[in-house]
């Protein structure tokens, strides 16, 4: 293993000294527990969001931290979700009294953490919902699986939920705004080669030098089937008309009612996409997958929207959502609505997405 | 409590964890290579990690009744593993807490309520099923087994034998079932032919409790 590293244990937490040292007019860091914040929390009058999960996928969350985006960040160990305290802390310190939405990739860990600290900071009279992100069409079926990953759409629905916090949506409106994100975005990602964890030191898994994973997930952990290596035109036509033609996916999640003042399951059904429809286009690498080859994959997707009559109306190209080392991309597709695409264009001011400030 | 029945007094209690941090150290890598080819290769270093914290938390607590220990094993754990076997652990140690309450000794009852109340509490979580090549495949069919064997015979060494043998049986039929759960799921019908990391944490642990109360109560 070649990292530039100190020692694998400290990874984390010497990765958070330099951020604070960083970006001081953007952010604060937070240790024991770990957190990122923003430096002018609590925002007065402004519903918090608070995302995070395991590290190793940088920028994201703490890349995300600041005006127009999120109020916290709670990473993980490498790859492992955040522990209950870290979001409860988190959640007090940005909280300003309007209530506070966490956003939750969907894994197991994640789920279970982010759930416990949801229940303790409403013991703490915090109001907090959670939303779900599920939208890795990799994923098939949510009968015998934990369901779809959260993959790519979490990054836009950060963007656009932290906008939507800035304009003055309440915690109820944000939750529904975050949803519908959810179920609009779709994503697929594949690998051409594994990324290493710091600490066990060693490839998560191996793969042939001519072989590559079509639908992996953002923790090396293995996709849809290995296969020989293609083109970049091809590979993009894998993973996008896997997207496009995605049926309608159903599965039951877990959610906060409010009124009854219980956890209860609710139905989500994403909509398909239709000629006509409006896309943000999101072309992502998983860490190792230089900048040049990004804009190659956008090309050939550019070129299948057109011809299923998507209009790519805006797009993010860049490692955003990244696996450590790993060399692969991912696509996301979201279908925008007028609200999306006004709330996608306003300013945002964080490490890892500045645009109009 | 009939006259010859064996007690677990707090101080197997707290040896059991202290070997079982001793265990998982030893085990870590073991576990992490268990979960590299089904899950995200963190487990074994996740469990270390919990358990430090367990060993660091534990002279501010041991003055406690067992339940009280045991509910600060289960915070230390939630606080500090993180993935799905911080909740998961965290869970069954704060459960099995919960059913031991105020306790100094444990009656074989008190043992089964412990246990028991702990997997219910990993079940509650996880929304587990028998057969998702979870943790739960190893611990269900344990405290099964040992509930019986204890309904019929007292010796509570001879039970915690069987329990272990029903937990490395469960470990080992993990490896042929389809995940259902957790990231191995994703894998689909490639999750077969691996044993799960949990299963196997979570034998270690019971075995564990068997080879501390063995070796504390046979040196008696």
């Amino acid at each position: 293993m070649k990292k530039l590293i100190n020692k694998p244990e400290y990874v984390v937490k010497e990765q958070l000294e330099g951020i604070a040292l960083a970006y001081p007019d953007i952010v604060k860091v937070h240790f024991d527990p770990n957190f990122i914040y923003r430096a002018d929390a609590p925002v007065k009058g402004k519903v918090a969001i608070v995302s995070g999960g395991g590290s190793g996928h940088e920028p994201m969350h703490g890349g995300f931290v600041g005006f127009g985006m999120l109020d916290a960040a709670c990473p993980g160990e490498v790859f492992t979700s955040p522990t209950p305290d870290q979001m409860l802390e988190a959640a007090k310190i940005v909280n300003s009294g309007e209530g506070v939405l966490f956003i939750v990739k969907n894994y197991s860990g994640d789920v279970m953490n982010f759930d416990m600290a949801a229940d303790m900071a409403r013991e703490e009279r915090i109001r907090v919902l959670n939303i779900l992100i599920d939208d890795d069409v990799a994923v098939k079926d949510s009968l015998y699986t934990q369901g779809r990953r959260g993959v790519g759409t979490t990054v836009l629905a950060e963007k656009i939920c932290g906008a939507a916090a800035e304009k003055g949506y309440d915690l109820k409106k944000l939750a529904n705004l975050c949803r519908k994100i959810n179920i609009n975005g779709r994503s697929m990602g594949m690998a051409l080669t594994s990324c290493t964890t710091p600490v066990a030191g060693k490839p998560t898994f191996e793969l042939g030098e001519d072989e590559m994973e079509i639908g992996i997930g953002i923790h090396g952990e293995p996709g849809r089937k290995r296969m020989k290596i293609k083109t970049a035109n091809e590979i993009t036509e894998l993973l996008a008309l896997s997207i496009i033609e995605d049926k309608s996916y159903k599965r039951t999640i877990r959610e906060w009612d409010e009124g009854k003042q219980k956890w209860v399951d609710i139905e989500l059904e994403d909509p398909t996409f239709k000629p006509g429809d409006k896309v943000l286009a999101f072309v992502n690498s998983m860490g190792g997958t230089p900048s040049i080859e990004l804009p190659i994959i956008y090309r050939k997707l550019h070129e299948i929207c057109e011809k299923r009559d998507l209009k790519i109306i805006r797009n993010l190209i860049g490692p955003y959502i990244t696996s450590l080392e790993m060399q692969g991309c991912s696509i996301t597709l979201l279908k925008m609505d007028d609200e999306m695409i006004e709330l996608w264009d306003a300013p945002v001011k964080t490490a890892g997405l500045r645009c109009g400030m | 409590m009939s006259k010859n029945e064996m007690t677990i007094t707090k101080e197997d209690i707290i040896e059991w964890l202290k070997t079982t941090a001793v265990v998982l150290e030893k085990n870590a890598q073991y576990l992490t290579e268990l979960d590299s080819p089904i899950g995200d290769a963190d487990h074994g270093f996740n469990m270390n990690r919990g358990f430090k914290k367990i060993m660091s938390k534990l002279p501010q607590v041991e003055d406690n009744d067992i339940g009280t220990i045991l509910k600060a094993v289960g915070m230390a754990l939630i606080t500090s593993v993180g993935g799905a076997g911080g909740p998961l652990y965290g869970t069954f140690y704060m459960d099995a807490g919960k059913a031991v309450a105020g306790k100094i000794k444990l009656s074989t009852n008190d043992l089964i309520a412990l246990l028991n109340a702990g997997l219910k509490g990993v079940v509650r979580i996880g929304k587990t099923n028998l057969g998702d090549k979870t943790m739960v495949d190893a611990i269900h069919p344990a405290v099964e087994v040992i509930r019986k064997t204890l309904a019929n015979n007292k010796d509570v060494i001879k039970a915690l034998h069987c329990m272990t043998d029903a937990a490395y049986k469960g470990m080992k039929d993990t490896i042929p079932m389809l995940a259902k759960k957790g990231r191995a799921s994703y894998l689909g019908e490639r999750s077969i032919g691996h044993q799960d990391p949990g299963a196997t944490s979570s034998y270690l642990i019971l075995k564990t409790l068997l080879d501390t109360i063995e070796s504390r109560h046979k040196s008696k």
